[in-house]
């Protein structure tokens, strides 16, 4: 697809809280930014100063307090949020999503912005609470590959991080291939 | 002497003392002995703990060693409770420094901050100084040479090789004057940093708390049973050392007892 705009495609729109917890974002370019990075650096402070690390529930639990005073300042943050991450002691994977009117959702998949409305259709049809990390690569595959296919802009590919109790990595993710569209 | 002087903080007595800053560093030689030495690529905190009571629960008592940022960690003498306010602030402006300016703190710029806000209690009105020194070590990011620092009540600091505060520090300073060499390679730090704690600390392993800290690495408490046996090492060197003096001439008798010299100039 062509266009007189491009997307940065190498753009990395998470940051890492604490060793098991990642937030991605959208939103208002400054904004998102800003408010990530100061999130960031208070769950570092928390830890400094606690000597342990905030779970990802109460991370965001926190991250909602926050949105929520923007949300009645004189200029709030327009930022949209997932927070993913593993509960160190429990090993409980989580996943929660939020919004600029400091909605909070623990959800089992999600998604922000317009792509949701490709994506959640086919998160509906094959997650499943029980499956493993290949058929979530698998199904995100099948996300990409539909965003490939409709998405009215120049869709520039996937970053992919994968969050474990051992921490957060990022992972290869081959986005070359072309679809077909039938 | 003291007539009137030392009432109001920011008051100078007529000979040029402020009289609060100097019993805040009272305060200091008071507290427990904590020792900082640097080697060739490595930096060790050692500390006197004091001993606990029969019913506390040591494993949730809090350390005399703290941790600034993941790369800072400092150590102090003189009082537990003025030393949490100052590591939290700290920490804050570590923290700070991070988000601002993207870079971690450097020793040197967290050291001035410290001593800046020590410095900051003995010149406005209705506080008292901070009754503690503190040792602040680590390493700048990307790079590998070892730093140590100090701040004094007063808001001085100061760079050093080896230094020690708080009580008996002036012996244990030259015990490390006379044994520092520049190079020392792990081992050898460590074993410094017992071996000038074991002069002030007559109870032994149980009662020393070594952290360590190395380039890109995070912090490093030496666990109980390591410490032992560094601790008896040095006890048999010290004992071989005493029977080669005997072999050498005889009648000298206790050299095996660690020296307590230094616990008059408290």
């Amino acid at each position: 697809m062509r266009g007189a705009t491009i997307l940065k495609a190498s753009d990395d729109k998470t940051r890492a809280l604490n060793k098991h917890t990642l937030m991605a974002f959208s939103g208002e370019a400054g904004d998102t930014i800003q408010f990530a990075e100061y999130i960031q650096a208070n769950a570092q402070l928390y830890s400094m100063r606690n000597n342990i690390d905030l779970s990802p529930s109460a991370v965001a639990h926190f991250v909602r307090g926050e949105l929520a005073s923007s949300l009645r300042s004189r200029k709030p943050y327009n930022v949209n949020l997932l927070l993913g991450g593993v509960d160190p002691i429990t090993d409980k994977p989580s996943l929660y999503w939020l919004d600029y009117l400091a909605s909070l959702a623990p959800l089992p998949y999600a998604a922000h912005g317009y792509a949701q409305y490709y994506c959640l259709s086919i998160l509906d049809k094959h997650h499943h609470p029980d499956i493993d990390y290949e058929q979530g690569l698998k199904i995100l595959r099948m996300c990409t590959d539909e965003l490939k296919r409709r998405l009215p802009i120049d869709f520039k590919g996937m970053l992919v991080k994968v969050i474990t109790k051992d921490g957060i990595k990022e992972v290869e993710y081959d986005d070359e291939a072309r679809i077909a569209c039938p | 002497m003291a007539s009137g002087y030392d009432r109001a903080l920011s008051v100078f007595s007529p000979d040029g003392h402020v009289f609060q800053v100097e019993y805040a560093l009272e305060a200091v030689k008071r507290g427990t002995c904590a020792v900082g030495v640097k080697g060739s690529d490595i930096v060790v905190l050692g500390c006197e703990k004091r001993s606990a009571m029969k019913l506390q629960d040591t494993r949730i008592t809090p350390s005399k060693i703290g941790l600034v940022d993941t790369h800072v960690c400092l150590a102090f003498a003189g009082l537990n409770a003025d030393a949490r306010i100052l590591v939290d602030k700290a920490r804050l402006e570590a923290q700070s420094h991070r988000l601002t300016v993207e870079d971690p703190v450097t020793i040197e710029y967290i050291t001035k901050y410290v001593a800046g806000v020590q410095q900051r209690y003995t010149q406005s009105g209705g506080v008292r100084p901070f009754g503690i020194s503190t040792l602040i070590v680590g390493f700048d990011p990307n790079d590998k040479t070892p730093r140590l620092y100090q701040t004094e009540p007063s808001g001085i600091y100061s760079a050093w090789k080896a230094n020690a505060i708080g009580r008996s520090s002036k012996t244990v300073r030259e015990f490390l004057e006379r044994n520092h060499k520049d190079d020392m390679d792990r081992e050898a730090t460590i074993k410094l940093t017992i071996k000038s704690l074991l002069e002030v600390v007559q109870t032994g392993a149980k009662n020393i708390e070594i952290a360590i800290m190395a380039p890109g690495k995070l912090l490093e408490m030496l666990p109980l049973e390591d410490i032992e046996a560094y601790v008896k090492s040095i006890e048999q060197e010290k004992v071989e050392e005493a029977a080669k003096k005997k072999g050498g001439r005889s009648g000298t008798g206790n050299t095996t007892l660690p020296s307590r010299a230094g616990a008059s100039d408290e």
